[in-house]
């Protein structure tokens, strides 16, 4: 998986500093923006693999740069939020952005979450896998089976539902609304409360210590992840 | 103070007074003694010398009467458009008086000041229209007749029998910059009006002959001759006092003038203001309102609302006292405040009206004691006021009605005496009789009651004197008993009478009283601006039967603005007003409302309905003022226009907004006293702040600074392992770094009050299994035992700020104990709420800290520099009370430290719909 391109839409000179110095080490290519008007135009001159977008961005701010991306590619994109943007990290991954990372973060955080967009990238384009296996759990979509070292978990249609959408997601965060609507509709997709309390029902059907999830995790004020790594 | 040395507080009072004068525009009058003086053309004479000095000369208002000369002198004078107004058909063309505060010349000139503007003027009277241009630093010339001084007013009507309408208060002439007298002996004048060179109005045509005799002109002449001289002393004095060389206000008079309905007791209020004015004394029109008073018809009360009007405008301080007998109230007055002198008329009433009751002269005279009384002529009233039965009796249902009970009253009577007494005793018959009259009396009143006595001595007559069942009297004592029970059923009657009046008297003060108290003990109570504006409305409202709107300065006013649909804001002279009352009884005032609300704003003085500024408004206007100054304007619209009109009603309303004043400005300042202390408190966190960020943040600083620099080093010959190490170390300091400034920034937030909880109903569960997820790398060394029991309800939480509560505590936890101990997390339920714990083996904390250690910026003596800004635990509380609950440390048995925190389950949790299982 080499010579993927990753655009780099960010406004802080060092910021780009860092991570083409590690990037270059890991073999992708990293086309460079700083800002959202010339990320915009790279973006269509050289078509990434992957976006690394931040939200505060001195021109057009990074929703909107997400929507306009969204209006012609596919192409994963990762939010590079700061702290108290939380508001906006959300709206983003609402309008279609992949996942985020929070600033400070590490190489090796960034790197997976790359691999992760990626990945979920190139399965949507083609093959469909329906089995799905992380450690002792096990997932089979096509016959809507789960087992946990080798023994039947017996899942509500709801919990089953919840975690095939978490499941398919393949890694990346799915927000609140995501999943709400996605599990139970439109019409739910404010009671929160629903989420909380059936993710936990998984928690303690899937995990071994419930208190300590492998796999179910909680991303504050944004939404749930199915750790796949 | 004889010494010549100044009283300090005088001379504050000088120097302000000059302050205020230097920054009012001169105004110069140019007096006469009629018309035809000559004073029109000195004035333009001055104006034009004024000019040729390069001032900036307009001619505001000018009357040449079409006289050449004076007209020629008008050549070469700026003159100011007038204004035109339609009025009736007719087009008046009066002065403009904001295009003259617009062009804002250096000097203006305003003839015929006692002139009355026309409809559709700001002022009633031109001399208000110069008031506000002085005010606006422009310098006025005017001209002036001495018949038009308000003070001198009935003596030129005395002398001449001309009453002159248009008057000018004293006081303008009084504060004039200058007063230059224009003399003209009275037979050049007589000849100069033969010649046709002076105008003579109108109206004044058939008084010509009367008016420009002679004996009047040498009498007019003396009496201008001698204001003028007044005023000249009055300067001299000034000089005196103002270089110390004597003091001119020792005398200490205080004149007290009692008013009464009476016509004349306009020239008593004008007499008594020459003497104030040339004792130089303080005085006091007084109004007593007795019992009778209650009595008045309207056009009594308007009356003596019109004199003490004319008194305060003369310069007087008006009272309105009220009691049984006006000498005694007058009397007990005078002598409460110093009074020296009292003036009062002469009495008019015929004389045997003495032999019942003293007059009002007699008692005064009697009880002055140490006070001159003066009895001044008035050509009809004594001071006491005019008994009319314009007005009914009080309780104007009396009708017919109540004059029956006086019949029933007799009937019973008789009855009652006929079957007790029979026909013998008739002294007991009698008492029995007056017993129903009595009742009559206290019960209906004065006429009803004496009905009853009429109706009773017909019975006693009819049925108990004989001859029986015939009104014959055989007897001549019986007479003189039907006479002597008519006098004691009269007097009765009568003081019954006077009792009831003064209870209802007294019940409307009372009733004064109680709405002003009641208002008072209420704002006392409400402290936002905006609320104490929407009970002062509904007080106004319910007092003077009125709508209500508070202006207040943008600024003043706090919590949420008015509603969008109240009054466009006003741009007054400092900042925007704005209606603060609102609701069904506040009224919006329109775009002309604004006009006069600004004025009185800038002005600080009422306007609008019942006064002479503007008085075609639906309004009055009174500025709300307190001890630090003006706050706002308070506007009263009354469904009765006329309500105003009365002073009492007037003085009412400035004794509610005085109190409203000092109300909101209470308000106000107990918001910048708190504005205060909240700035004291971010000053104090500021301070705080910044020495720790000096400390904490420059040691990781410092750390990853060296670390970083000795990696960069060019000829460095580190091993793979020191590099390894070095990176490690920049890692670990950033991450420090990085948690201080989460602190930092947390610790402004909540101090700030800008954190927002979001609560939702979620199980802790979750957000445990969060922390301890994020929380894997650090927790790593320690062995971390969470236990939740599974029927822990869900909570009411923010789940972000709980996480962060939870690992601020785990932190901690690591920073005190050893590695490989035991940190154990745990969450029960209580009652209704939750309690959460995070319990170690570490070494504790000293009881006498296990409160402080809460506090911002606190560490424990022993904690290492740089290990944290003392912050974290202070975030902790905030956000743990920011949800209702609270937080606390404590020791634990066997060693080791335990933080709780509880969460309380306020509220219900959201029904998840059930489902059935597969």
């Amino acid at each position: 998986m080499t010579d993927l391109t990753v655009l780099l839409i960010e406004d802080e000179p060092q910021m780009r500093r860092f991570l083409r110095g590690s990037l270059a080490t890991t073999g992708y290519k990293l086309v460079e923006a700083a800002t959202g008007t010339e990320g915009l135009a790279a973006a269509a001159a050289h078509p990434p693999d992957v976006i690394l977008l931040d939200l505060g961005l001195p021109d057009i701010d990074g929703l909107e740069v997400t929507r306009r991306l969204r209006e012609w590619t596919k192409a994963p994109i990762i939010i590079l939020s700061a702290r108290g943007q939380d508001q906006d990290k959300v709206a983003a991954l609402d309008a279609g952005a992949d996942d985020y990372l929070t600033k400070p973060f590490s190489l090796p955080e960034l790197m997976a979450r790359i691999r992760v967009a990626v990945r979920h990238a190139s399965d949507a384009g083609g093959k469909d896998d329906s089995v799905f296996t992380f450690g002792e759990l096990k997932v089979d979509l096509a016959a809507r089976l789960v087992t946990r070292g080798g023994e039947d978990v017996r899942l509500t249609p709801i919990e089953y539902k919840l975690l095939a959408t978490l499941v398919r997601s393949g890694g990346r965060v799915m927000t609140y609304q995501q999943l709400l609507k996605d599990v139970w509709g439109l019409r739910y997709a404010s009671q929160k409360q629903y989420l909380h309390v059936y993710v936990g029902h998984l928690r303690n059907k899937l995990e071994r210590d419930p208190t300590r999830p492998r796999f179910l995790l909680t991303e504050p004020g944004v939404g749930y992840r199915f750790k796949v790594e | 103070m004889t010494d010549g040395r100044r009283d300090p507080d005088e001379l504050l009072k000088q120097v302000e007074e000059e302050e205020r004068r230097a920054k009012r525009g001169k105004l110069v009058i140019f007096f006469g003694a009629a018309p035809g003086v000559g004073k029109t053309y000195a004035m333009l004479e001055a104006a034009r010398s004024e000019r040729d000095l390069k001032r900036d000369v307009v001619i505001g208002v000018v009357e040449t009467h079409g006289r050449y000369d004076t007209g020629a002198l008008v050549i070469g004078l700026e003159m100011l458009p007038r204004r035109k107004e339609q009025h009736r058909g007719v087009t008046v063309e009066e002065f403009d008086l904001d295009a003259a505060l617009k062009r804002k010349p250096g000097l203006i000139l305003m003839d015929e000041l006692a002139h009355t503007n026309g409809p559709g003027s700001r002022h009633a009277k031109r001399w208000q229209d110069v008031e506000e241009l002085l005010d606006a630093s422009i310098d006025v010339y005017t001209t002036l007749n001495v018949q038009h001084i308000e003070s001198l007013n009935d003596v030129v009507a005395q002398v001449t029998g001309v009453i002159v309408r248009e008057t000018v208060p004293d006081q303008v002439l009084e504060e004039a910059t200058e007063v230059r007298l224009i003399d003209l002996p009275p037979d050049e004048l007589i000849e100069r009006l033969g010649d046709g060179k002076v105008y003579v109005p109108d109206q004044a045509a058939h008084a010509i002959n009367n008016f420009f005799r002679k004996g009047n002109l040498i009498a007019l002449r003396e009496l201008a001759l001698r204001r003028t001289a007044e005023r000249v002393d009055a300067q001299m004095r000034l000089y005196k006092t103002e270089h110390g060389i004597q003091r001119v206000w020792p005398t200490g008079e205080r004149i007290l003038v009692g008013v009464s309905p009476s016509p004349a007791s306009a020239q008593l209020v004008r007499a008594t203001r020459r003497m104030a004015g040339s004792l130089h004394a303080q005085w006091i029109a007084a109004y007593v309102e007795t019992t009778a008073s209650l009595r008045l018809s309207e056009k009594d009360r308007q009356r003596v609302a019109e004199n003490l009007r004319l008194a305060e405008q003369l310069g007087a301080e008006i009272v309105t006292l009220s009691g049984q007998s006006a000498a005694q109230e007058t009397l007990r007055y005078a002598r409460s405040h110093n009074v020296t002198k009292i003036v009062i008329g002469k009495p008019t009433h015929p004389r045997w009206k003495d032999i019942f009751a003293p007059s009002f002269l007699e008692e005064m005279v009697r009880g002055s004691g140490g006070m001159d009384v003066y009895a001044i002529s008035g050509d009809d009233g004594d001071g006491r006021p005019i008994e009319s039965r314009d007005r009914p009796l009080p309780a104007p249902t009396l009708a017919v009605g109540t004059y029956g009970a006086g019949l029933v009253a007799a009937l019973l009577a008789t009855a009652v005496s006929w079957f007790t007494f029979g026909q013998k005793q008739l002294a007991d018959v009698v008492m029995v009789y007056l017993l129903g009259i009595i009742v009559v009396a206290m019960r209906f009143g004065f006429g009803p009651s004496m009905v009853a006595a009429i109706l009773s001595v017909a019975c006693v007559d009819f049925f108990f004197v004989p001859p029986y069942f015939s009104f014959a009297v055989s007897d001549f004592q019986h007479v003189v008993t039907f006479g002597v029970m008519l006098v004691v059923a009269a007097v009765i009657s009568s003081l019954t009478q006077r009792i009831r009046d003064q209870a209802s008297a007294a019940r409307s003060r009372e009733q004064r009283t109680a709405s002003l108290y009641a208002m008072t003990r209420e704002l006392a109570v409400t402290r936002a601006a905006s609320n104490l504006s929407a009970v002062a409305a509904s007080h106004l409202h319910e007092v003077f039967d009125a709508t209500v709107a508070i202006l207040l300065p943008v600024a003043a006013s706090s919590g949420p603005q008015a509603s969008p649909d109240a009054a466009p804001p006003a741009h007054a002279a400092e900042g925007r007003l704005t209606n603060a009352a609102t609701g069904s009884f506040a009224f919006s005032p329109d775009e002309k409302e604004v006009g006069v609300i600004e004025w009185v704003w800038s002005h600080d003085k009422p306007a609008g309905l019942g006064t002479d500024t503007l008085p075609s408004s639906n309004a009055l206007y009174e500025p709300l003022r307190g001890m630090r100054g003006r706050v706002g304007v308070l506007g009263v619209s009354p469904t009765d226009r006329h309500r105003f009109v009365d002073p009492d009603q007037r003085a009412m309303l400035r004794v509610f907004a005085t109190q409203i004043a000092s109300a909101l400005e209470r308000a106000r300042l107990a918001e910048e006293a708190q504005q205060a202390q909240l700035q004291m408190q971010a000053e104090r966190l500021r301070s705080a702040l910044l020495s720790s960020v000096s400390h904490d943040l420059r040691t990781p600083l410092a750390v990853i600074t060296g670390a970083a620099s000795a990696i960069t080093q060019k000829d460095a010959t580190l091993s793979v392992e020191a590099r390894e190490d070095l990176a490690e170390t920049i890692h670990e300091e950033a991450q420090r770094l990085n948690r201080l400034v989460r602190n930092l920034l947390d610790m402004t937030k909540i101090t700030a009050g800008a954190i927002k909880v979001a609560k939702e109903w979620q199980p802790l569960e979750g957000v445990v299994g969060a922390v301890l997820g994020r929380m894997e790398e650090q927790l790593a060394g320690w062995q971390v035992k969470a236990t939740l029991p599974p029927d822990l309800p869900a909570v009411p939480i923010d789940a972000v700020l709980v996480e962060q509560v939870l690992i601020n505590v785990l932190e901690n936890a690591t920073k005190y104990t050893p590695k490989g101990s035991l940190i154990e997390l745990s969450a029960r339920q209580e009652g209704s709420s939750v309690i959460v714990e995070v319990a170690d083996r570490g070494p504790g904390i000293p009881p006498e800290h296990l409160e402080k250690i809460f506090e911002k910026f606190y560490r424990l003596p022993r904690e290492r520099e740089g290990d944290g800004a003392g912050l974290g635990l202070a975030i902790c509380r905030g956000i743990v009370e920011a949800h209702g609950g609270k937080m606390w440390a404590s020791n634990r048995e066997g060693g080791g430290a335990v933080f709780r925190f509880t969460i309380p389950i306020e509220g219900t949790p959201p029904t998840i719909a059930a489902e059935e299982a597969r």
